[in-house]
């Protein structure tokens, strides 16, 4: 019971969390461009500030467009849920499926998708093309990177990928780095970040994730966004606990679980600011280029995989 | 870096050989001597004014402008043509009631807007013209009405609610896959209005038609009746980030019309005003292009040079933009030494950061690699459209008026103008940047070299009506401004040409094979001005 009540506010605490790991990520980037900045809790205002506003609709909009936000910030929950982020001996744990948890993802992705084409407008279209475009090249290479580093734990459940890997003797091994490499390209595309997406722009014609929710207002667009924060805040944890998986709580005990919190909460925000750097030293991709990147991706997964396969089974 | 390219001029004649090559041709013409100004005027027939731009086509000058003037019963129009060392305005003669013309768009495919603005705002039927579309009326205005004409009233015929304007046919693209994307009028940024409609498949636009004409003032309507430095105050307003360039234009206009000599300081005074605002275009320029690829911290840089300067601006001339410092006769501000201090210390500040800035921008690679190669403007389509400024100097054809038809004081100063071949986003931002050292080289000179004496002349009491013509190299190239005065120094015609009708085409003209989320930074590379245009 403790460990269900345990894993709920866990969930509460990361929902709650996303909006200061996006105006972090925010406010460094302004600090690196030596700019004032917006104060690393303005996403709350604003999600506040957006909860109050007047929801206004498209005539043409259909129920998919007004259900959408709540579908798709609720699935985006629920994929948080069940990754194991402070301890992996959580009753969640046996939910924590690599391959359900993509699932998730990409059921949160199609009903955005929906709501991006439901208005019918050319932006929200072109926004959802986009996306499904980025995804279906992004989908292989994230499993791929999954699967290998399911094979070193031989098995495809999360939080007994994690305890394989801080309970085996710390080696470098090729397949893990490979992988991690894919899977942090992955995170990029995925979560709309430069040289991928531009979050911070207002050029409708150039956009991917904010076009698809271009006509959404009030609460809708606050739980898009929030969606979206959440999002960025999952693959950060991902990227944290399981390419430096050491301080995750390997029971539910008191002290371990306040360390697994210290350390995953420091891991977030060192990985904020490494994205922060990286979007301040790089313009966008064309939008072309893309593919090469996440064809990288999906080539480093493999590379991954097959170097698991050759030099570390037996 | 600051690898300035000289390139050939177009093989344009002598501006004086002209008259010569349409007489040649049996177009008979007359001299206009009541014109002033730096520029030649000849008239000609009405029923030859389609077959002289056929023959100044074919030797290769380039057309700018067009525009009318009515005096009942009849109406004048102008066109104005630039050789290799500067201008000739060929005029002719229509009767308000059905006039009409042969139409110079066959020959110049840049006449093709501004024609068809001359034909909404005169009532000028231009035969064989290719696109009998509407232009700049909206809705705001019946079809029947001519709003240049002078019984048309000076407060226009407004409505309680214009309605609006959906019905403009866009040349529709068909086929399997095509699609269309409306943009704007209004933007999510905060820009001008004005409506974009791509054709595409996929992400590859297929053609690109503007549609401009929202921000309509009618400054040429706005302009009838008023005084002289009630004009000026009006054209420094034609688009408010070339103020210097536009009021300056008109002022000298006005000058050349009634004859009044500006002091030298006052002209060295209006070169430092149009270098500085060329500079803090071209630096926000820089940075905008840098934002719309997702290039942050370029774009924050170039905002705060240019902040920076336009602070200096109002400290040292008391206005952001410097509007209003241009006034008839002169400037309105004089300038110390101190002040001359602070501005050569701020430009050696500014040359120094860019040492640093430019090259990093020119060879990051991340950057560079969405900007070459995007967007490519060949020297055969600039020459076509008859494009300025940075826009054709980054295609190779690299016409400036400060050294080509050099007015005062650019005739006391050697000016470089920076060049590039290949049409490229990232060769416009290369011009810019080339642009901006060699402004601040002019800028250090006009500062060391100013000449004592007065900064203003006063105009004397005008005798008799007279007119006048000016060309001025603004920051996004050349600007044309015709004035025309009453015998009690009344305006009774104004027209600015802003480099911007001759530019926008340019955007259309470069878009094939450019995918859609490749637009913006085309887009803010060609950097056309709406409210410049509309007027």
């Amino acid at each position: 019971m403790t460990g269900w009540l345990l894993a709920m506010v866990q969930t509460l605490c990361v929902v709650l969390f996303a909006p200061f790991m996006a105006g972090w990520v925010k406010w460094l980037k302004c600090k690196l461009q030596n700019r004032q900045g917006p104060a690393p809790w303005q996403p709350y205002r604003d999600l506040l500030k957006l909860s109050r506003k007047e929801v206004l609709l498209a005539v043409t909009a259909s129920p998919v467009f007004r259900a959408a936000p709540y579908v798709v910030f609720s699935v985006t929950v629920v994929a948080v849920s069940v990754v194991p982020i402070v301890s992996v001996q959580l009753p969640t744990a046996a939910l924590a499926d690599v391959i359900v948890l993509v699932g998730f993802l990409a059921l949160a992705r199609f009903f955005l998708s929906l709501a991006g084409m439901d208005i019918g407008t050319a932006f929200g279209g072109m926004g959802s093309s986009r996306e499904v475009t980025i995804s279906s090249l992004a989908e292989p290479a994230l499993l791929m990177a999954f699967f290998t580093l399911s094979m070193n734990a031989s098995s495809t459940n999360l939080s007994t990928v994690i305890s394989h890997l801080v309970q085996s003797d710390f080696i470098l091994y090729p397949s893990l780095i490979f992988s991690s490499m894919g899977l942090i390209l992955v995170a990029i595309a995925e979560t709309g970040r430069i040289p991928i997406d531009n979050p911070a722009t207002h050029l409708e014609l150039t956009m991917i994730h904010e076009a698809m929710i271009l006509e959404y207002s009030g609460r809708h667009l606050a739980l898009m966004e929030w969606a979206a924060m959440l999002k960025l805040t999952l693959y950060s944890v991902l990227i944290a606990n399981l390419v430096i998986p050491w301080g995750v709580a390997m029971t539910l005990a008191p002290g371990d679980i306040l360390v697994g919190i210290v350390a995953v909460a420091c891991k977030l925000l060192v990985l904020g600011a490494l994205l922060a750097i990286s979007e301040t030293v790089q313009a966008k991709m064309r939008l072309f280029r893309a593919p090469q990147f996440l064809g990288l991706a999906f080539i480093l997964s493999l590379l991954g995989m097959m170097s698991h396969i050759i030099l570390e089974v037996g | 870096m600051n690898r300035l390219e000289h390139q050939g001029q177009m093989a344009a004649p002598d501006i004086g050989a002209i008259p010569g090559l349409l007489n040649n041709a049996g177009i008979a013409t007359t001299e206009v001597t009541d014109i002033k100004g730096s520029a030649l005027a000849v008239a000609i027939e009405a029923r030859f004014w389609g077959e002289a731009a056929a023959v100044t086509a074919a030797n290769h000058i380039r057309w700018c402008a067009v525009w009318g003037e009515h005096r009942p019963p009849q109406i004048d129009i102008t066109a104005v043509l630039a050789g290799k060392n500067g201008h000739l305005l060929i005029r002719t003669t229509v009767p308000d009631a059905q006039g009409e013309l042969p139409s110079q768009t066959p020959a110049y495919p840049a006449a093709n807007r501004p024609e068809r603005y001359v034909q909404e705002m005169f009532g000028i039927h231009f035969t064989s013209h290719p696109d009998g579309r509407r232009w700049m009326r909206h809705q705001a205005w019946a079809a029947e009405q001519y709003p240049l004409r002078k019984d048309f009233p000076l407060a226009g015929t407004p409505q309680e609610k214009t309605p609006p304007d959906c019905e403009y046919p866009f040349i529709p693209a068909e086929g399997e896959g095509v699609y269309e994307i409306p943009v704007g009028p209004v933007h999510a940024g905060i820009i001008e209005p004005g409506h974009f409609r791509f054709q595409a498949v996929g992400e590859d636009i297929l053609s690109l038609e503007a549609h401009l004409g929202y921000v309509h003032k009618g400054i040429e309507k706005c302009a009838e009746g008023r005084d002289l430095p009630g004009l000026i105050r009006l054209a420094a307003r034609v688009s408010g980030d070339s103020t210097v360039a536009h009021s300056w234009a008109a002022c000298q206009a006005c000058e050349s019309a009634v004859g009044v000599t500006v002091p030298r300081r006052a002209l060295s005074i209006r070169a430092i005003l149009a270098e500085r605002e060329r500079i803090a275009n071209h630096l926000g320029d820089i940075g905008a292009c840098c934002n719309d690829v997702g290039f942050a911290f370029a774009q924050i840089q170039f905002s705060r040079l240019r902040e920076l300067w336009q602070r200096q601006n109002a400290a040292v001339f008391g206005h952001r933009l410097l509007m209003d410092v241009v006034v008839p006769g002169g400037v309105s501000h004089d300038i110390g030494s101190e002040q001359i201090n602070l501005m050569q210390q701020s430009a050696r500040q500014l040359r120094h950061e860019l040492q640093d800035l430019l090259p990093l921008l020119y060879e990051y690679p991340s950057l560079q690699d969405r900007l070459r190669t995007t967007g490519m403007l060949s020297l055969d389509t600039v020459r076509n459209i008859g494009a300025l400024g940075y826009v054709a100097r980054a295609s190779g054809e690299c016409w400036d008026l400060r050294r080509d038809a050099p007015y005062a004081p650019y005739d006391e100063v050697v000016v470089t103008v920076p060049s590039y071949s290949g049409g490229a986003s990232s060769s416009r931002l290369r011009v810019r940047g080339d642009e901006i050292l060699v402004s601040l080289e002019l800028l250090d000179q006009f500062l060391t070299n100013l000449p004592a004496g007065e900064i203003w002349q006063a105009f004397p009491i005008l005798e008799k009506a007279c007119s006048g013509v000016a060309f001025i190299e603004g920051w996004r190239g050349e600007i044309i401004a015709y004035v025309h005065l009453e015998a009690n120094g009344i305006v009774s015609r104004y027209f600015p040409r802003d480099p911007s009708w001759l530019n926008w085409p340019a955007l259309e003209a470069l878009i094939g094979g450019v995918i859609v989320p490749d637009f913006p930074l085309c887009n803010k590379s060609i950097n056309g001005s709406y409210s410049g245009h509309d007027l």
